[in-house]
């Protein structure tokens, strides 16, 4: 019974989602007001029903009702309830409706907030989600409907892949998600602006927070997936150049680009014409990562679905989408009035910079990301792009990417003065020649690029302060005078100095993560003793539990450094019967933002256990850094420009409510 | 400056920018490539000593050899041809005889192909696809590949046998 109520529920939002698409697209174009509003109560209406079929389908997973055939081969009677949740959306056909929830949500939060935008580009903006949303939900209704039952129920269902039976995954894909289909938002702003031929200022101050969020979500998405590789996957790596990585990276990048260049349209109305191209391609970005995860061409960690059928479907979705909106952008954007000149020394040239090397480094992901997959079409040739290939053409591209980046703020609109910029960061380069030196002198004869790499990082939290520093104007005021300034200066500015420091922060986690890393591999048996990195590791015992829906190793090992004792690790090794599937449970022991790190392998004949123990320095800065960098976002946010600045609407429009 | 000459400063700095990138990417793809073999091609390519690519089979039952130290030894078949491997350290979780396996590395002088890294995915029903798509050419594709490991699994866990 709540199977076909939820499967209703979602042909319902279906035919809302078509009359969403249609209806104020015909009213903007009659200039029909009531038809217009048609737009505002479909988009909540929808967001109600597609909102009632992802809870019927979490029902029935709670419920463990194995009739339901999405149910039956990913739950279990005794998974724990936590599981039993996040297992709707650990599959493809919840984790797609869960896609179309998240969209639905964005399509009503612009409704329901979109008050002061203009009644017909608010119209075009939700017809073009409704757009989106019934392509997405022919796709879970024809390819894949996760309310199929079963003819004969059986009685225990097969469980959930055991190494997603973790909290990461409660947290991971709802974040990516509210990231990539945020960025739908810009997306159908972009076409909207395109449909009427017209786009200003306040279409950039309208595009810039739906943006912003969509680019927090997938900030801490992307550094959520990460840590959870990191702890779950029991080989210490935290990034590794997946085809599905690289598709969450590849939307991160254009979204970072259209978030500078947003902030050039609204403050000084220029390139406007890229804006709403990079608008169409952070969210292309994001329907292509849908579609390489989705379709199964690739095969990685995360391609549980593999169907033809889908993915030929998805591939319809993205060519329609992308090649739609590419198209009408060829015919339309020449349409749209140049705005706003420049000298290249300026903030504008600093963002317009930024904007080249993150594309550009966005087009080398996605070369690497897909060069494979077309040679293999086109020769028959199966090759394999790794990390190499990534350090090679990636890392040159960010690295004056991060020297160019404290200077953008310093420089004044319109006309920027270098000299005078590079002079107010003296501090923050001298600051990075002493560490360059200190790390040298230190290491002495070890990596040379490591530490020029942590000076880059100094450097780049070194200008971000020094920004702070210069608006506050300290040292050069009594110290009252400039925290008083210091609370005066905009939101935006402290969420620009945070982000920016952010990506500082996490550069120098992955460099000592990955220079000084050490590690001790080898069997031991208890009462085995094993040092890494000034660490002794003495395993205790080596015992059996009993877990819910698992049979668990675990070994102890007592942890000391410098004789004195810190903690008990206890790192294990989890037999999942049902899927007849093991996971690695690392142990972690946290120092400051250094790491111990400790996961097991298998056990030989005489009762040695395999074990691999890191030391990895500083490696938790790499996910502090996004978090910094997320709030710095968050900030940005709050700023009073983005609550107040909007335009106010016309009085005329707001006495026509929509009949509801 | 005119705005003729901004722009053309503007779209300069573009083209440099992207043809340093078009460039880094050409030099990378020369260089950090890696391609994927059976044990039958490498035998026809001649792929010579020291060449990184990736071997990719079933773990050929019976085959496995733990050595000291966590030394393995196995081979890699795809039904017509069979090559040894020389592996140290750990194995992934779901590592078995009879599955599918993907390992990178290079052969040495004496026909061993020594591994740096062992792939399998996380999932009882993986078959690496370059696997199965070389398995399905030569004809040794069986439909239930996906079922059969999980009763073979069941009697030989991963610890396998030590000889």
């Amino acid at each position: 019974m709540i199977a076909e109520a939820g499967h209703y529920a979602l042909v319902l939002a279906l035919a809302l989602a078509l009359i969403q698409s249609t209806v104020p697209m015909l009213g903007a174009r009659w200039g029909d007001p009531a038809l217009m509003n048609v737009a505002r109560s479909t988009a909540l209406a929808q967001l109600l029903f597609v909102a009632a079929s992802f809870t019927a389908l979490v029902m029935l997973h709670v419920a463990s009702d194995f009739s339901v055939v999405n149910v039956f081969e990913n739950s279990h009677s005794m998974k724990p309830l936590l599981y039993k949740i996040t297992g709707v959306w650990g599959n493809h056909e919840g984790s797609m409706l869960l896609w179309v929830a998240i969209l639905a949500l964005f399509g009503g939060l612009v409704a329901a907030f979109g008050n002061n935008l203009p009644l017909s580009l608010r119209a075009h903006v939700l017809a073009v989600q409704g757009w989106i949303a019934a392509a997405f939900y022919l796709f879970i209704l024809v390819t894949s409907n996760p309310f199929l039952r079963i003819a004969s129920p059986p009685i225990e269902g097969r469980d959930l892949n055991p190494v997603l039976q973790d909290i990461g995954l409660a947290v991971h894909p709802p974040m990516l998600y509210l990231g990539y289909v945020g960025f739908s938002i810009s997306f159908s702003f972009a076409i909207a602006a395109l449909i009427e031929g017209r786009i200003d200022a306040a279409w950039a101050r309208w595009v810039r927070p739906w943006t912003l969020v969509a680019w927090i979500f997938l900030t801490l998405g992307i550094a959520m997936g990460s840590y959870w590789a990191y702890y779950e996957l029991g080989w210490g790596g935290w990034w590794f150049w997946d085809p599905v990585e690289n598709a969450s990276l590849m939307p991160w990048l254009a979204g970072t680009a259209l978030l500078h260049s947003a902030v050039v349209m609204e403050k000084r109305n220029a390139l406007k014409v890229w804006t709403i191209l990079l608008s169409i391609l952070a969210f292309s970005l994001s329907l292509l990562g849908t579609f390489l995860v989705r379709s199964g061409v690739l095969t990685s960690v995360h391609a549980f679905a593999t169907d033809p059928s889908r993915g030929v479907f998805i591939l319809l979705i993205l060519c329609l989408f992308i090649g739609g909106s590419l198209t009408l952008y060829a015919w339309r954007a020449p349409a749209l009035k140049q705005g706003g000149l420049f000298a290249p020394v300026s903030r504008e040239g600093a963002l317009v910079l930024n904007n080249l090397f993150l594309t550009s480094a966005c087009a080398t992901v996605f070369i690497g990301t897909l060069y494979p997959l077309a040679l293999e079409v086109l020769t028959g040739d199966k090759i394999s792009v790794g990390a190499p290939f990534f350090n090679l053409t990636f890392g040159p591209l960010f690295v004056p990417l991060l020297v160019a980046m404290p200077f953008a703020p310093l420089l004044a609109w319109k006309r920027g003065d270098l000299l005078g910029a590079a002079q107010r960061l003296t501090a923050a380069g001298i600051a990075a020649l002493v560490a360059i030196a200190v790390l040298f002198a230190w290491t002495h004869g070890g990596a040379t690029l490591a530490p020029l790499a942590i000076g880059l990082a100094i450097f780049v939290i070194g200008g971000a302060l020094s920004d702070l520093a210069e608006r506050m104007a300290l040292f050069r005021v009594p110290l009252a005078t400039a925290m008083a300034r210091a609370r005066g200066l905009p939101r935006a500015t402290w969420g620009t100095a945070f982000a920016h420091a952010g990506i500082g922060v996490a550069l120098i986690g992955i460099v000592c993560e990955t220079t000084w890393n050490s590690e001790y591999i080898g069997t031991m048996k208890p009462r085995d003793v094993a040092s890494v990195a000034g660490y002794q590791l003495k395993l205790d015992d080596i015992t059996q539990r009993q877990g819910p829906n698992f049979r668990e190793m675990i070994a102890q090992f007592t942890v000391s450094h410098d004789g004195e004792t810190l903690q008990v690790m206890t790192p294990s090794k989890r037999n999942f019967t049902t899927r007849d599937s093991s996971t690695t449970e690392a142990a972690l022991l946290t120092r400051g933002a250094s790491q111990v790190y400790v996961s097991l392998g298998d056990t030989n004949a005489e009762g040695a256990i395999a074990v691999r123990i890191y030391h990895k320095p500083l490696v938790l800065l790499i996910w502090w850094g996004p978090v910094l960098m997320a709030f710095g976002g968050l900030l940005s946010l709050s700023d009073r420009r983005l609550r107040v600045g909007a335009p106010k609407p016309a009085k005329t429009a707001r006495a026509l409510q929509p009949a509801e | 400056m005119t705005r003729k000459q901004r722009r053309l400063t503007m779209i300069c700095s573009s083209l440099a920018v992207l043809a340093v990138a078009a460039a880094l990417v050409l030099n990378a793809m020369r260089d950090s490539i890696v391609f994927f073999s059976t044990p039958t091609m490498a035998a026809e390519k001649q792929i010579p000593p020291g060449k990184r690519f990736r071997l990719g089979g079933l773990v050929q039952p019976g085959s496995l050899v733990r050595g000291d130290n966590l030394a393995v030894n196995f081979s890699i078949a795809d039904g017509s041809a069979t090559l040894p491997v020389a592996y140290k350290g750990m194995l992934p979780d779901l590592f078995r005889e009879g599955q599918g396996v993907v390992a990178e590395g290079a052969l040495d002088a004496s026909g061993v192909f020594k591994a740096d890294t062992v792939l399998a995915k996380h999932d009882e029903t993986y078959m690496p696809r370059d696997v199965a798509d070389a398995l399905k050419k030569q004809g040794h594709w069986k439909d239930d590949y996906g079922a059969k490991p999980g009763a073979t699994a069941a009697s030989a866990p991963v610890q396998g046998t030590v000889k």
